[in-house]
């Protein structure tokens, strides 16, 4: 191998640097080992000069290493979300990959808190969005509130100093301690639906949606008792069982779960499995097993290990764009609360309902993963003449290799705070991140899906 | 003759501790606790000034208060709506539906005088 280090590996003389460093090589001594002068190896080590693979490949071996760890470097994926979060901390001037390529375990450490920070904040967020919009919240603080005010006013004629008639003092202290006794029990009611279900201190932040979300990671997204066609448990069995959950996410787990028992009914694994195998194609298996293809993505998201596609990711959206299902692909997935990037094919799947979509997404970031894209929306009928319908649009997202796909690719991004793509149509804010270097992508002139 | 207030609110011991310092104020102090009818009672009996509570059996207040608005023979009465729940969203309704003053719970005798005593000075 003779070609240059690609530009993506631009900062491998860090990386090279880090290494000899770890190994306690002095610089002389390796440029010596390689046949280069220190003076040469001087300006390569700090990205002066573009490194061929050949001598790459002989540091390599001099360092005992492999030339990959080199060239590459950190993961494309961690170092986008470095960027993200020192853009987060508003330090536009970090190094992100040479900071992972330096420090990978720091690095890794980094990312770790900087994922807590995130759950943390949406913690609180859904808090909040509990405070404003949830009914029994808010029927709590009324009554706390209600009582509170009826004791602060009467208290205060009383307290007032002004000649009262017995009557009336024997009423207005009735009336506190009626409140009073109303205060303590609102308050109690309150701070224990403010505890979170099962104990669990989390629990109380997060939104029906995310534990039901919670639940089905912890599973793995695959039900045992749901298979066969005997399953060996209900659906409301299940969701009775499930630990932490409140009664909104008890009634939402039954749905999700029912409709996960459909899927497995309709699409046995033995035959899913078989399917996928003459065809890892969706579309295909959806026309062969008879199946409407968005059942197929949800099941394709729902399998144990060794059957079907290795790694999958999978995304449920309303006609609002209102996330209602996730499952990540590798720690990656859209964002709840309408700060999800437009351009991913779900989204657009909402436009033309019926109409099967498929595109290869690539994030933002030199070395970001390609993600293959299915994408369907469908029209789910009322019940009623002229009842409004229900439309849902699905996304199967599974990792697209290194290989051409042939497909081509359509540039997406985490959401307009965290994407450092320049000229896009779809930006609703300015990015909080600095600009990246230049994008090969520029969204979206033409749509790059392909229709079948 | 005694200035009328009619306090629309469904909560008995604030009712009785707000007529009080009302009364006590020289006020004639009439109340009504349902939703549904509120905007019939103020018609039958147009009182000086209202103060509406925000979260009423039957009906919301800011409902009433829009519906009283519509009325040219209300359009112009002072309404005071009381409120539970502070947030900003609610005080904008409020005044974006044309509550004379907004004033949120839990509030101080004092206050609810000088703002009442202020509204029918108006």
């Amino acid at each position: 191998m003779s070609a240059e280090v690609p530009a993506g590996s631009a900062l491998a003389g860090s990386r090279i640097r880090a290494r000899r460093l770890d190994a306690g090589v002095a610089q002389g001594e390796l440029a010596r080992r390689i046949g280069v002068s220190p003076s040469y190896l001087n300006l390569i080590e700090h990205n002066r000069r573009r490194i061929g693979g050949k001598l790459l490949n002989a540091i390599a071996r001099a360092l005992d290493l492999e030339p990959a760890l080199l060239a590459e470097g950190a993961g494309g994926a961690l170092v986008a979300r470095l960027a993200a979060a020192a853009a987060a901390q508003h330090r536009p001037g970090a190094a992100p990959e040479e900071f992972a390529g330096r420090f990978p375990d720091w690095a890794a450490l980094v990312d770790a808190q900087a994922r807590r920070i995130e759950t943390l904040e949406g913690q609180v967020s859904a808090l909040g969005d509990r405070l404003a919009h949830d009914p029994e919240l808010s029927a709590s603080l009324h009554q706390v509130i209600t009582a509170a005010t009826a004791i602060r006013s009467t208290a205060s004629i009383l307290a007032g100093g002004e000649t009262l008639d017995r009557d009336w003092q024997a009423r207005f202290h009735r009336n506190i301690h009626a409140e009073s006794l109303r205060l303590a029990e609102s308050s109690r009611r309150l701070a224990g639906y403010l505890e979170a279900p099962g104990g669990d201190p989390g629990g109380a932040a997060l939104s029906p949606q995310e534990q039901v979300e919670r639940f089905f990671e912890a599973m793995g997204h695959h039900l045992p008792a749901l298979e066969g066609a005997r399953p060996a448990m209900h659906p409301s069995e299940i969701a009775a069982g499930a630990p932490g959950l409140d009664a909104a996410a008890q009634t939402l787990m039954k749905h999700r779960l029912e409709s996960y028992r459909a899927d497995a009914a309709a699409l046995p694994l033995d035959e899913v499995a078989k399917a996928w195998q003459d065809s890892a194609e969706p579309l295909a298996m959806a026309a062969r097993l008879g199946q409407p293809l968005e059942r197929v993505l949800r099941r394709l998201a729902a399998l144990p290990a060794g059957i079907g596609p290795p790694r999958a990711g999978l995304v449920v959206c309303d006609a609002a764009g209102a996330i209602l299902q996730r499952r990540p692909l590798d720690g990656l997935t859209l964002p709840r609360g309408g700060a999800a990037c437009p351009l991913w094919p779900l989204f657009e799947a909402l436009t033309q309902p019926g109409r099967p979509l498929r595109a290869v997404a690539r994030l933002p970031g030199e070395s970001a993963d390609s993600v293959l894209c299915c994408a369907i929306a469908t029209i789910i009928p009322g019940a009623d003449w002229d009842a409004a319908p229900r439309i849902e649009a699905v996304m199967l997202m599974m990792p697209q290799g290194a290989e051409p796909s042939g497909l081509p690719e359509r540039a997406v991004g985490p959401g307009c705070r965290l994407c450092p793509r320049r000229g896009c149509l779809a930006r609703r804010e300015p990015s909080l991140l600095p600009r990246l270097g230049e994008e090969a992508l520029t969204a979206p002139e033409t749509p790059a899906i392909v229709t079948r | 003759m005694a200035r009328r207030v009619l306090l629309i609110e469904d909560e008995p011991n604030i009712i009785e501790a707000v007529s009080f310092i009302l009364s006590r104020d020289g006020w004639t102090v009439h109340t009504h606790s349902d939703g549904l009818s509120a905007v019939e009672r103020v018609r039958a009996h147009p009182p000086d000034l209202v103060i509406l509570d925000a979260m009423l059996p039957g009906r919301s207040g800011f409902d009433i208060l829009q519906e009283l608005r519509g009325d040219p023979a209300t359009q112009a009465l002072p309404v005071m709506m009381l409120t539970a729940r502070g947030q900003a969203r609610d005080r904008d309704l409020a005044m974006r539906l044309g509550a004379t003053h907004f004033m949120t719970k839990p509030f101080s005798n004092a206050e609810v005088l000088d703002r009442v005593r202020a509204l029918a000075n108006g």
